[in-house]
């Protein structure tokens, strides 16, 4: 009889308790299922993100930025092409890191500084895509031709506010120092719907231009509005011309649009260092100053006043000098673009430089068209100018030498 | 006649009459039994419908509401709470033989209305059955037998709707007929509809996708034919094999008679399986596919012209007994593998893989009060990765949800 009772109570409480245990989990689970989902990556690990210290509006920006680079894919409808290179700016700066060859782009038609001869057919920029039921570009014949692998496009609204003063500062046309290095900025023409700052410096109508591998291009707006329509076949108003056709067509992506995507590409946070606190590293970098390295790839810079506080005379690291060098013979494509000479290249900053693979495919692409597999070869590839730096690295002994390139890939 | 109503229901096949609580006299709930061996093919007929007082019209549909809580690389969407879907199905016995039915879908709390499926059937013989209006097209198994509640799972397999483009329905004839023998049974479908269109590999996805098709309505009008055609064999004791094929042109490439490019096909092939283990009564439901696509080549390889992929459900019921009241309520532990490559090969410049691929996994527990009914309540944890092949990016978190015929 008693154990009846019990059972009986069993089967009375059973319920209840099954409801109570739901209850309790259910609860327990709204409160922590947050911390099952997985973790951010650190902010050091990472390319993309915004600068600190933006204003609300600055961010709410950004984010429309963001969302044009990254997610707007061009389709047929959406005017891609009709020749074109990728479907959108993130398919080539995947996580705002380094491209690959799948995402490298040629130029062709330009040998010297009295321009590019190949405008006519289809220069400077081969569209070496087409959507269905049309032709892409070749490369004419008697065109040479050069190709440019993404580079990582951080911590670039830095690099746009380098008053041309420091980097006129900085080059050394006539090599007065001596070590073999000198340094010239890439005089170009600016087209007309760029607004041009007070403090530029101009020669015979020219500017220093300061951004793409032969530092051509003046700022990100021009930068931005090229990559619309040269890359993916996208006009706009600032740029209405059919990149097909060579006619004007309507505008494919808003002013509003580009604006925001160029105000992405400012407000994008400079790439950190990592391991700061490690000696090795430390001893890296010292032997980076000591080789010389540092006189092209020079640790740091400042920026002029923006009005962007988070951007406004700050200083940052991004080892490079914005001038183009003599890189030697073999890094000697036979194109060009503005001043700069076929075997000139400008000093790619060298922050995120250990990020790389992240967005490689797990894979080191370096140099303009990415054919050094690795650090190591990439210095190897060192020529005229930065000859003699390469040969203080030859020198090196194994365990310094290993010193710097983890130096590097701390960067 | 209330007789006759409930006979006239495609489902009273294997319908066993209950009664319904509300009005017996005049409500008539016909229960699909799932117990009995049906082959994929016959989900659109084996559902719960409702027959309603005198009306030759019997009704019936499904609704699916989610709680999630999921996150990408430490960037969490919070607490999302979803009406996933509401079907309603509507069937009649026009004559004799003759039979509509109709699936229409509204998604997104009612943005989007779509008819997934409208026919009128048709039985000469039973090896001989002639369908025509909106068909599922019978690719794989999952787009035929999509039913929320069917599932134990909150969401549909990524590879059924990301890949190949479920739940997907068009305008077409074709014809099916079943066969048993023993402890065999077969059946066969073959059908012509409408097809895809260019928008499959040129879409804001930014890669080859069937489901792209989907958005033009335009496919009910004009376009291109597709061929879909399925062979399914189910013994008793083994469990049931289909193979499928769907294919044809799905580029624009005429337009008021003037050619605008070459014609260019899609080929889509699929296996599906799923049997029930004798003793342990363990369910194992499975389905892969691969699709050929003719991109062109001076195209990009950021769209595929290659994919493949599937998902396998083992579900393991724990116990089957009284629960709170349900006679016979079922406790489920399951888990859902994924895989799916919208890109397979490798980049003509380097030689290395393309990405552009998923995995997928999810265990499950779900509660079944009664078999038309079920409360699920999942984890996933998902590794996808984009079309250069970096590293991925994690994506995990809970969903809970009901899923109920009504
Ligand atoms: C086809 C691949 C591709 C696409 C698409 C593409 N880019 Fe680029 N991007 C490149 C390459 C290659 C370079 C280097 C070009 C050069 O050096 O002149 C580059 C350079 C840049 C730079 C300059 C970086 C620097 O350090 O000097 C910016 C900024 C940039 N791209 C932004 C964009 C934006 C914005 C879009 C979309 C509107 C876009 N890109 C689309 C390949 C691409
Ligand atoms: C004379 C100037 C100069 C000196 C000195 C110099 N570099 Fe460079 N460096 C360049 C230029 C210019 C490039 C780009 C060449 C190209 O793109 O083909 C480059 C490219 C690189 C790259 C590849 C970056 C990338 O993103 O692809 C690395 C790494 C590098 N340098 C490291 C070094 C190291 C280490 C030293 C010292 C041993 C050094 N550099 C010395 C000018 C210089």
């Amino acid at each position: 009889m008693p154990n009846l009772t019990i059972q009986y109570m069993f089967k009375q409480l059973k319920p209840t308790y099954i409801i109570v245990s739901i209850l309790i989990s259910s609860i327990v689970f709204l409160v922590a299922c947050s911390e099952l989902e997985p973790a951010a990556p650190a902010d050091e690990d990472i390319l993309d993100g915004p600068l600190e210290g933006l204003t609300n509006a600055q961010s709410a920006q950004f984010l429309a930025g963001d969302i044009a680079f990254n997610d707007e894919i061009f389709t047929k409808d959406k005017g891609l092409g009709p020749v074109f290179v990728a479907t959108s700016c993130g398919s080539c700066h995947a996580g705002d890191g380094k491209g690959t060859p799948f995402t490298t782009l040629t130029r062709f038609g330009q040998v010297d500084h009295t321009g590019n001869k190949f405008l006519h057919l289809g220069g400077p920029q081969l569209q070496n895509r087409s959507i269905p039921g049309f032709n892409p570009e070749t490369i004419p014949t008697g065109a040479t031709f050069s190709k440019f692998t993404p580079p990582a496009n951080t911590g670039l609204g830095f690099i746009e506010l380098v008053p041309d003063s420091a980097i006129l500062a900085l080059s050394d046309p006539n090599d007065m120092n001596g070590d073999g290095i000198s340094g010239v900025p890439n005089w170009n023409t600016v087209p007309s719907y760029v607004d041009i700052l007070e403090n530029a410096i101009s020669q015979n109508g020219k500017y220093i231009c300061r951004l793409g591998k032969k530092a051509s291009t003046f700022n990100l707006l021009q930068q931005t509005v090229n990559a619309y329509n040269q890359d993916i076949g996208i006009t706009s108003t600032f740029n209405p011309i059919d990149v097909y056709s060579g006619h004007s067509i309507d505008p494919e992506v808003s002013d509003k649009t580009v604006r925001d995507v160029v105000a992405y590409l400012q407000m994008l946070k400079a790439p950190i260092q990592r391991e700061t606190e490690n000696v090795e590293i430390e001893n890296g970098k010292n032997l980076f100053i000591q080789i010389k390295c540092a006189a092209c790839h020079v640790p740091q810079l400042q920026t002029d006043f923006s009005i962007i506080s988070a951007l406004s005379y700050k200083t940052f690291y991004p080892y490079t000098d914005l001038l183009l060098h003599d890189m030697g013979s073999d890094l000697d494509d036979g194109y060009t673009e503005g001043s700069a000479k076929t075997y000139e290249w400008r000093t790619p900053p060298l922050w995120g430089l250990g990020l790389s693979p992240g967005s490689q495919g797990g894979k080191y692409f370096l140099m303009h068209d990415g054919r050094a597999k690795s650090i190591e070869e990439a210095i190897e590839m060192h020529g005229g100018e930065a000859a003699q730096s390469k040969n203080n690295f030859q020198q090196l002994s194994a365990t310094d030498k290993e010193k710097l390139i983890q130096f590097l890939k701390s960067l | 006649m209330i007789k006759k109503i409930v006979l006239f229901c495609i489902a009273c096949m294997y319908a066993q009459l209950t009664f319904a609580q509300i009005d017996s006299t005049l409500l008539n709930n016909v229960i699909a039994d799932t117990g009995k061996q049906t082959l994929n093919m016959d989900a659109v007929y084996n559902r719960p419908f409702l027959g309603i007082g005198k009306l030759p019209v019997s009704l019936g549909g499904y609704a699916e509401v989610n709680w999630q809580h999921i996150g990408t690389d430490g960037v969490s969407e919070g607490h999302q709470f979803q009406m996933r879907r509401m079907t309603l199905f509507v069937a009649s016995t026009i004559s004799k033989k003759i039979k509509f039915l109709s699936e229409i879908e509204l998604e997104e709390g009612g943005k989007e209305i779509s008819v997934e499926f409208a026919s009128i059937d048709v039985e000469f013989h039973p090896l001989l059955n002639l369908r025509g209006g909106i068909v599922m097209n019978p690719i794989g198994s999952f787009n035929q037998n999509h039913d929320g509640p069917r599932w134990e799972f909150t969401d549909r397999p990524i590879s059924a709707t990301q890949m190949l483009a479920a739940t997907w329905s068009n305008a077409g004839f074709g014809l099916f007929g079943k066969t048993y023998k023993n402890n065999w049974m077969f059946g066969y479908e073959a059908y012509l509809t409408g097809g895809f269109n260019d928008d499959i590999i040129d879409n804001e996805m930014n890669k080859t996708f069937l489901p792209a098709a989907k958005v033009s309505a335009e496919r009910f009008e004009e376009g291109n034919a597709l061929l879909t055609t399925k062979i399914a064999t189910r013994h008793s004791k083994f469990g049931e094999l289909g193979l499928s094929y769907m294919g044809g042109n799905y580029n624009t490439y005429k337009n008021d008679g003037i050619v605008l490019d070459e014609k260019r096909q899609l080929h889509v092939f699929a296996m599906d399986y799923n049997t029930t283990l004798p003793k342990i009564n363990t369910t194992i439901t499975g389905e892969w596919a691969w699709i050929n696509i003719d991109v062109p080549s001076s195209f990009t390889q950021q769209y595929g012209n290659k994919q493949r992929g599937g998902f396998l459900d083992i579900v393991q019921p724990i116990f089957k007994r009284k629960i709170l009241g349900w006679d016979k309520a079922v406790v489920n532990l399951s888990c859902r593998l994924e895989y799916v490559d919208w890109n397979v090969g490798t980049f003509n410049e380097t030689g290395d893989n393309i990405g552009d691929n998923l995995w997928s996994v999810m265990p499950a527990i779900s509660f079944r009060p009664t078999a038309q009914t079920v409360f699920r309540f999942n984890y996933r944890y998902q590794l996808q990765k984009d079309v250069l092949d970096n590293d991925p990016s994690k994506t995990g978190g809970f969903s809970f949800g009901i899923s109920s015929y009504f």
